[in-house]
This record gives structure tokens, sequence and C-alpha cells, in this order.
């Protein structure tokens, strides 16, 4: 019988989220006797392989790129869950959602004090994807079976999170595992 | 700010007594006065009546009317409530901002002009309506609009704007308003031959026992529109023991769509003032004030006439038609455009020179309320209604209505009808006669009693006006079939976000997601599941609200959620594996778009 | 004569004296009401909701309604639990909450209240409007961005400090903790030694130069679910963990 497979990405984030999953440190390895890694930065598939179990994506949407890799993830993850408070409700990216695009950009490309930027624009190359008017959380954009809050979540709630999905009886995180820092 | 408007600010206050209960008159003073509050005046003020000075900055604040920025010398505010909005307030909008060459909000920079927006002002019934500094202006249209301000740009004098007089008092000398009172169905309490005097003759003949036990037994019950048994809150205020006591008449009428206190107040102002006085007697108060919304300005120097002739006639002051021992009077207290004024602790507060916020209840008003002492807050109809009561005793009219709702019902009814305007009923008639007898058989929906009412279908129409069944403070608003309801819904969303005071979580933060929710609908972004959304949210919020603005503010969504819910369903749509319809991929990437020299991307 | 009587919270039989609020009289019995405006050293707010209990099967905030002898109070229901987590999420998503950088992280009650409530995700929209922060003073600073409005530092500085440095201005929305000066905190009289800045259940309003000095894992909420202090001093039953 095949082991349950489980995607991951990070969007909008840091990578600290899954920086703490690889703090679960020995425990990992039990883990890699459970489930199989598809589309992830840990095993570095690029693209999804086959179905999966379970969608772990940390960070939010903040472009269209975003956008499109989430949307991706519901149509071939089983179940869904937003990690660490950038998936969850946007995090620091969203910080930015309180001064509008266009001033954003100004500052960072064209007014900041250690910028040197002749073309007195933004970069505009079309391989770079556009940003969305704000960063939104992700299930904003589809829909998130299970969410799991932190900054990052600790390994321990990872483990509960992925023993509980794995094991098909998700409940409610017990607030000893919700943090929000 | 030039020493000399220092002074005059000072002035200002010390014509007010200088003491904090004077507030909001000397707020409106110097706004009318300099056409704002600037902070300097906010300084001198705390200065002079020793406040803190955030307590005076909180009261400039709260109301409507009131501005730190200097408005124009001429304010025209239109109001865009939802009949006016059907009437066509929108091109009349568009005619005075060309006209002005202001947006909306904004102020000429000659600073001879604002243009502004406000909630219903009282004239549903002749809308397009607006208030031109204190001049009421109904009937408009976008000829009209361009008319007023090229006579304004000439004469800058609102009061020659007044062309046709109104009927009845509106045409009387110290009122001379073009505001009509659309009588269309006077009935046999409120609007009976009224013999200026009789009620209280009556009145102070018996003991102020059987004075309440008369109103009792003629089950009367408040006409604002919370329905409370009038002889019982009276009752309550005369047991306890208090130094003073005070009657407060709540004119502050504020219910959108609700006008029937401003004709009362036009048409039987000594009912309004003879009820006040009667119940004084019932409970030995001295003391009265009659709170008038600010949008009834105009009707201010009429009523102070009529107060002044009682007086002459011993009917205010002391020893009331020969009473020795019953003296009363009663001042007149301006608001200044806030819509929780209206309920009966925030109306105090207001009163007391605070932010117009409720209280928290227990304990009631009529224990500790205007200053911590006992105070009865009656709405203008119910006093009228006293005086029949005393005048012709309890069983003229209760004859009148059902066991739980006796007596007639004033109702206001505007929007799409062909007779708007006031219309006495018995209690217990249906909203299906009350439609027909305003010429508005064909409608698809009628909202009774406000926003903070029911909006009910044609399923309904059958039911009763009365407090068991349909309630309404008097808010009859009809729409015909090409009305488009969900944004009509939304509009009386908005009201109450606007008008709500911020104090407490589920009203100030729960009422925008509403919103929130009821937007992505009407977008066609919505799913079923927002409609369950909707239903829990808004039964949080008149759960756990902490005044009848919160606990009614879901009114609007929640019962045409129940009575019209086709409106909502074919609005929505599943989302297409998981893809959540409220994410708008293209909204979302506008401003990036925008960015110069931002070519499309790959993707 | 102070008698005192007898009401019920969730069945058990509760104390009070007359002049109790039900949140007071559940307080001494160790029955844990959730609470964000309420402070033990101010008069009552009534303005967070948080307290919401059903008395007598009508809702009334517990801190402002009078405890009444033989009444029958709900406190731990399955819909008051509901409707409390909705006026929290409401908070987080009417201001701009970002925990993972904020001084009052671990200490923060409201934090703590939503983590009690098992709150992984907020349902409702941000609306991301930027709120000012005043940090003009040399010793404290507001961060309107965090405020819940519960009023705590209007009615301590009042009094408990009688200088009313704090007073809310604007309406619904708009309703905003300003001060008592034109422009700023820095010319009120507020110190950093002012009842006023002990108060305050959030980030909002703090004292500059103190931030993260207890480690992660000392804080006041680290170890314990916030209610817990009271339910361990009281006759009652310990909290159970909410699943």
């Amino acid at each position: 019988m095949s082991r349950p497979r489980i995607a991951t990405a990070s969007l909008a984030g840091c990578f600290g989220c899954h920086m703490s999953l690889l703090d679960l440190d020995e425990r990992i390895l039990e883990l890699a006797e459970l489930v199989e890694f598809d589309r992830s930065p840990i095993d570095d598939y690029k693209e999804f392989q086959e179905r999966c179990a379970v969608g772990l994506v940390e960070g939010g949407c903040a472009n269209e790129e975003n956008v499109a890799t989430i949307r991706e993830f519901r149509k071939k993850c089983d179940v869904l869950v937003s990690v660490g408070d950038c998936a969850t409700m946007g995090g620091i990216p969203a910080m930015r959602n309180l001064v509008p695009l266009e001033e954003c950009l100004q500052e960072a490309y064209v007014d900041g004090p250690t910028v040197h930027n002749p073309s007195g624009l933004p970069p505009g190359d079309p391989e770079l994807p556009r940003l969305l008017d704000r960063v939104y959380a992700l299930h904003e954009v589809v829909d998130i079976d299970w969410h799991l809050p932190g900054c990052p979540p600790s390994p321990e709630a990872f483990w509960a999170a992925v023993s509980a999905l794995l094991s098909g009886e998700p409940a409610e995180l017990p607030p000893s595992l919700i943090r929000y820092d | 700010m030039t020493s000399q408007n220092e002074s005059r600010v000072r002035d200002i206050c010390r014509e007010h007594g200088s003491v904090p209960v004077r507030l909001l008159d000397i707020a409106r003073a110097v706004q009318s006065e300099f056409r704002g509050i600037s902070q300097q005046s906010i300084d001198t003020i705390a200065d002079e009546i020793r406040v803190p000075r955030v307590t005076v900055e909180a009261c400039v604040s709260f109301y409507s009317f009131l501005s730190v920025e200097r408005k124009g010398d001429i304010t025209i505010r239109l109001c865009d409530d939802v009949p006016d909005r059907l009437a066509g307030y929108a091109t009349v909008r568009d005619a005075f901002v060309e006209a002005l060459g202001i947006p909306l909000g904004g102020t000429t920079p000659d600073g001879r002009f604002t243009l502004e927006r406000t909630a219903c002002i009282g004239l549903s019934d002749q809308a397009p309506a607006a208030l031109v500094n204190e001049v009421p202006v109904p009937d408009l249209s976008s000829d009209r609009a361009r008319e007023i301000v090229a006579a304004l740009k000439r004469h800058g004098d609102p009061r020659q704007l007044v062309r046709k007089l109104g009927d009845g008092n509106n045409a009387h000398s110290r009122i001379q308003s073009m505001v009509h009172n659309n009588l269309q169905y006077p009935g046999e309490i409120l609007f009976s031959p009224y013999h200026r005097g009789e009620a209280i003759r009556k009145a102070v003949a018996m003991s102020p026992a059987e004075v309440i036990r008369a109103v009792k037994t003629a089950r009367l019950r408040g006409r604002g529109g919370a329905g409370f048994p009038t002889g019982m809150k009276w009752e309550f205020a005369r047991e306890v023991e208090a130094d003073r006591k005070f009657v407060i008449c709540n004119a502050d009428e504020g219910e959108p769509g609700t006008f029937k206190d401003r004709v009362l107040l036009t048409e039987r102002p000594e009912r309004v003032f003879a009820g006040m006085t009667i119940a004084a007697y019932a409970l030995g108060a001295s003391e009265g004030v009659l709170y008038l919304r600010g949008e009834y300005a105009y009707l201010l120097p009429f009523l102070e006439q009529r107060l002044e002739r009682r007086r002459d006639e011993g009917l205010l002051g002391e020893s009331i038609a020969g009473k020795q021992g019953f003296d009363f009077d009663i001042r007149i207290q301006m608001g200044a455009g806030a819509y929780v004024c209206g309920e009966e602790t925030a109306l105090i507060n207001s009163l007391e020179g605070n932010r117009g916020d409720p209280r928290d209840r227990p304990p009631f008003p009529a224990s500790k309320g205007f200053q911590a002492s006992p105070t009865v807050v009656n709405n203008v109809e119910t006093l009228c209604c006293v005086t029949r009561i005393l005048e012709a005793g309890p069983a003229t009219f209760c004859e009148f209505g059902t066991p739980q709702s006796a007596g007639t019902k004033l109702l206001s009814v505007s929007g799409d009808c062909r007779l708007p305007g006031i219309y006495e009923v018995p209690f217990g008639i249906s909203l299906r006669e009350v439609l027909e007898l305003a010429g508005g058989e064909m409608a698809a929906a009628v909202q009774v009693g406000g926003p903070s009412g029911k909006l009910v279908g044609p399923a309904d129409f059958d039911r009763r006006i009365c407090f068991d069944d349909l309630a309404t403070g008097g808010a009859i608003v009809v729409f015909g079939p090409e009305r488009d309801l969900l944004s009509i819904v939304a509009a009386y969303t908005e009201f109450f976000i606007e008008e709500g005071c911020g104090h407490c979580t589920p009203c100030r933060a729960g009422m925008p997601a509403m919103l929130d929710l009821l937007a992505r609908v009407r977008d066609g972004r919505g799913e079923p599941v927002d409609l369950d959304r909707l239903r829990e949210l808004g039964d949080t919020i008149r759960r756990t609200s902490r005044c009848g603005l919160g606990q009614t503010a879901p009114n609007p969504i929640l019962s045409s959620l129940e009575g019209l819910a086709p409106e909502y369903e074919s609005r929505t749509g599943d989302a297409a594996a998981g893809l959540t319809r409220r994410f708008d991929l293209d909204a979302a990437l506008v401003p990036a778009q925008a960015v110069p020299g931002r070519a499309p991307s790959h993707l | 004569m102070s008698e005192s009587f007898t009401f019920y919270i969730d069945g058990v039989p509760v104390e009070a004296q007359p002049g109790m609020t039900i949140l007071e009289a559940a307080q001494g019995a160790g029955i844990w009401i959730p609470r964000l405006c309420w402070h033990e050293d101010l008069e009552p707010f009534g303005g967070c909701r948080v307290c919401t209990v059903k008395a007598n099967g009508r809702p009334c905030s517990a801190c402002t309604q009078p405890a009444e002898p033989d009444s029958v109070v709900e406190n731990d229901t399955p819909q008051l639990r509901e409707w409390r987590r909705a006026l929290v999420e409401l908070l987080f998503a009417e201001g701009n909450h970002f925990c993972m950088i904020c001084e009052k992280s671990g200490n923060c009650e409201l934090q703590a209240l939503a983590y009690r409530l098992g709150i992984a995700a907020p349902r409702f929209e941000h609306h991301w409007k930027p709120r000012e922060v005043d940090a003009s003073h040399p010793d404290v600073l507001i961060d309107r961005n965090r405020c819940i409005l519960c009023a705590r530092c209007v009615r301590a500085s009042r009094d408990l400090d009688g200088k009313t440095v704090f007073g809310f201005t604007g309406r619904g929305p708009d309703r905003r903790v300003a001060v008592s000066s034109a422009a700023r905190l820095a010319d009120t009289d507020l110190e950093v030694t002012d009842a006023a800045m002990d108060v305050c259940p959030v980030g909002a309003l703090v004292r500059k130069r103190e931030g993260f000095s207890v480690p992660i894992g000392s804080r006041r909420f680290d170890d314990a679910p916030i209610g817990s202090d009271i339910e361990a001093s009281g006759a009652a039953e310990p909290a159970r963990q909410e699943e």
C-alpha cells in the first residue's frame, strides 16, 4: 500500500515554517516512514508527480504566481493546510496592506535612500509576477481545510497536525498548540 | 485664531453659563457663528468651562453637524436616505456638484458653500429633499438644484429660497416653510379637535396616582418604536424618592422614513407640551426638556413661542392650571445630527454634554437618568396620546386597536406609493389595508419600522401593524417591483454603520463584516455558505450588542434573508473546485497594471 | 443590612453580595468568565461584550449585570463560546494585529483569549485601515493599530490618575482613542508611572524600552491559559482543555 503523499510550498513566506518542520529533528525519520514527499523544497520536486493527500503551504498570496501555485495545490491535494501566520492571516508581508501598492513600489525601487535606479520606474519585466493590490491569506483565495498558525508553528504543532491529518481525524487544534508568534 | 475669535468663543460659553452640561449648545453656537469649531476653539472651550480638552473634542467629533474644519457659510445637506434615492437623489446631487463645482463633501474655495450628504431628515414623503443651513427644501429636481445655487450665489440667504409656503402651520409666521404636512388620513385620537388646557385641568383635578391609573387603563404603550407601557414607566419614576425629577420628550425622530413627529410638532405642539406637563404632574417633576433633532431647527422659533404663550396662560411655570405647588417648565435642547441620540440613555448622555453613547442598564432612566435623577423619556406621539386619554377618558382611547396594542398609530408612508404622507390608523390594521389607503398596492416589498424594523414581501402583507406582529415607530417605505432590493438593504446597513456610536464590538466591528458579506453577494462573488455566515454573524450581533441600535442593525439583512431569500440565492453560486468565488484576480491586479512600465507577466 | 444570596452559574451555586455583578461574583467563586474591557480597579464599561452570558435566558454582559438571587446564568456553553469567538475574531479583523513583532505578545490578553477560544485563523475580512501611531512622548507610545477600544486607559486616567489624558472621539468604526491635546501624547500630562500605563490589555499603550525583556517561555500566558489563575483560586472545578 503506497504511503500518503505530502506536498509543501512557501509562497509569500520566509521559509521559517519549513525550518520549523525540519526542527522535528530525528522525528523527521519517523515522518519519512509514514509519508512520501511530492512537490516540495525538501526533496526539490518542482512539479506535482501525483495527486497528494496533504498540502502544507506557508506564506500568503502577494503576487499572481502565488495565486497560480495555491490554485494548483487546491486542485492536486485532498487536504490543504495553511501553515503559519503569513498563510493564515497575511503575516509580515501583509504589513504592506496599510500602504497603497504604488507607494510601496515607489519607495522600494525609486525613492528609497539606498536605491540606484536611473530608469525611475519600478521593474516591469514580464518575467516578474505582478503584485496583487494587497497580500491575501490563503483562505481568501482557495478553500482551506485546516489552519496551523504560528510564526512559525512549533515542531510539536506540526507533529500534532500531520499525525491528525494522516490518521484521518483532524480535530480542532488544542489551545496549547495555538500560537501566533 | 484671532484673539477676537477667542474672546467671542468665551462669550458664547458664558452665555450658556460656562457649565459642562451646556457643552452641546455651546458647540452648536460656535459652529453656527464660525462655521467650525477649530482646535483653538476647542482649547478655549475646555479652558472656559473647565473640562478636559478631550471631552470637548469628543463632543465635536460625535455629531454630524459639528466639525473641526470650517464649513461653508451655507451648508447644503442632501438627504441620501432610501426614499430620496428612489425619487432621484443621484440626479439632484450631480446637478448640485456641477453647479457648485465641488465634489460631494467639498467646500468652495471662497468658503461660501459646502455640499454634503446626510441621513434621513424627516422629509421622506417629499423627496428628494435637503437642508440648506436650517431651511428644509423638499421636492428637489436637477432644475431646482441649479436655480437654488444661482439664487444663493446672488443673495446668500437660505431663507429667501422659500417660495410657496406649505400647508397648515408650515405657513405660520414663525415657521415660514415649504414643507408640507401631507396629512392624508387624520384620525380620532391625535388629530381630534384640541382645546388648550383641557387635558391639564382634568389631570390636576385628579391625584397623580389617578392620572397614572388612567394611562394604565388606556393601555398606552410608547409610540417611538419600543412600545414600553407608559403608565408603568411613569409609576417606576414616581416611586423613586428624589429632589429632582425630569420629563424628557424625545423629539429626535431619526428612524429613516419616520416623519410623523414633525407633523405633530407643527400642528399639535400644544398636545406635546400638555402631555409633558401631565407626565410631570404624575411623577412629581418640575423640569422638562424637549430634545429636538437638529434637522428640525426650523421649528424652534415657533415652538419657543408656543411655550411662551403657555407660560402667559398659566399652563407652564408656577402653580400650573391653578394647582398650588405644581411647578413645571420646559426647555428645548437642540440635537446636532446623531441617530443614536434617539435611544433614551444616549439622549440623556447627550443632554449632559457628553458623547451620545447609550448607557448600560440597569440602572434604568426611571430610577437614575438625567443627572442621576429619576427621568421619564417619552416619544412625541406618546405624549399626545396622553392628552387625549385625559380629555376624553381611557375608554375612548382603547376602543381602537387590539388588546395588546391599544389606540391609534401614526404612520409616515413614503416610497413607491401614490399618496405619501401621514396616516392615523387603528392598531391591528393590516399592512395590505395601509398599502391600499396609500396607493401602494403594487408593492414588491415594504420596509416596516425603518431599517431597525423588517423588510417584508407580499407573503406578509396580511400581517397586522401592532406590537405583536409588524411593529413600527411609524415608518412605512414602499418598494415597487422594479427596485433592486439588495441595494436598499445595503443602504440601510450602511446607515447603521454610519450612525453607531462604536462603544461595543459586535456593532462597531461586526456590522462592517455584514456589509462585506452582502457586497460579495451583490457583486456576484457570493457562495451559498455566505448566506449562512450572514445569518450567524447577524444573530451574534443582535444577541450580544449593548443597545437597541446594535440589536436591530442586522435586521435589514436578516429580515430580507428570511422573507425575500430568492433575492440572495439567485446571486450566489458554488465555488468551482475549491477556488473561492470571493477572490477576483483581475481586480486584485488593477493597481499593478497602473504602474508605469509594467508589462503583463508571462502568467 | 447586607445579606448574601445564591444564584447559579452553569448549575454551580455561587454566593454573591447585593450590588455585585455576575462577573464579580463569578470571580470570587473561581469561575472564569472571559472578558477584555473589565478590570478589577475600574468601573465596568460593557464594551467588548466578550463576557456575554445568559441570565435567565437573556444575553447580557456579566460585567455590568447585577447578580440576582436564584437567577440561572449560563457561561460555558457552545453558543456563548461561538459568540465570544466571533467577537474576538472581529477585534482581530478590525485592527492591524501583527503578533509576531509585537512587544506585548505572550503578555497580551486579546491573544491569550484567542488561544483559549481555539481561534486558528480569522474568518472575517481584514480592512487594513492604517491607524495612527503616536511615539512623541519620551517614555510611552500609543499604537492604535492594536487598540481594541476597551477604554481601560480612558477610565484609569480619569478615575485612578485624576487626569483624563484619554477619551474617545469619532463614531462607529471611526471611533478612536484621542488624547487631551491638540496633537500629541507628548503635550499631555501623561507620565510613565500613571495607572493608565498598567491597564492596557494589548500592545496599544506601552512603555518604551521594555518590550521583549521577558524571554519566550516566561511570559504571562506562556505556561497556563488566560483565566486559569481565577479558576485555580476558587472552589469551582478547573477548566477543561477545550477541544
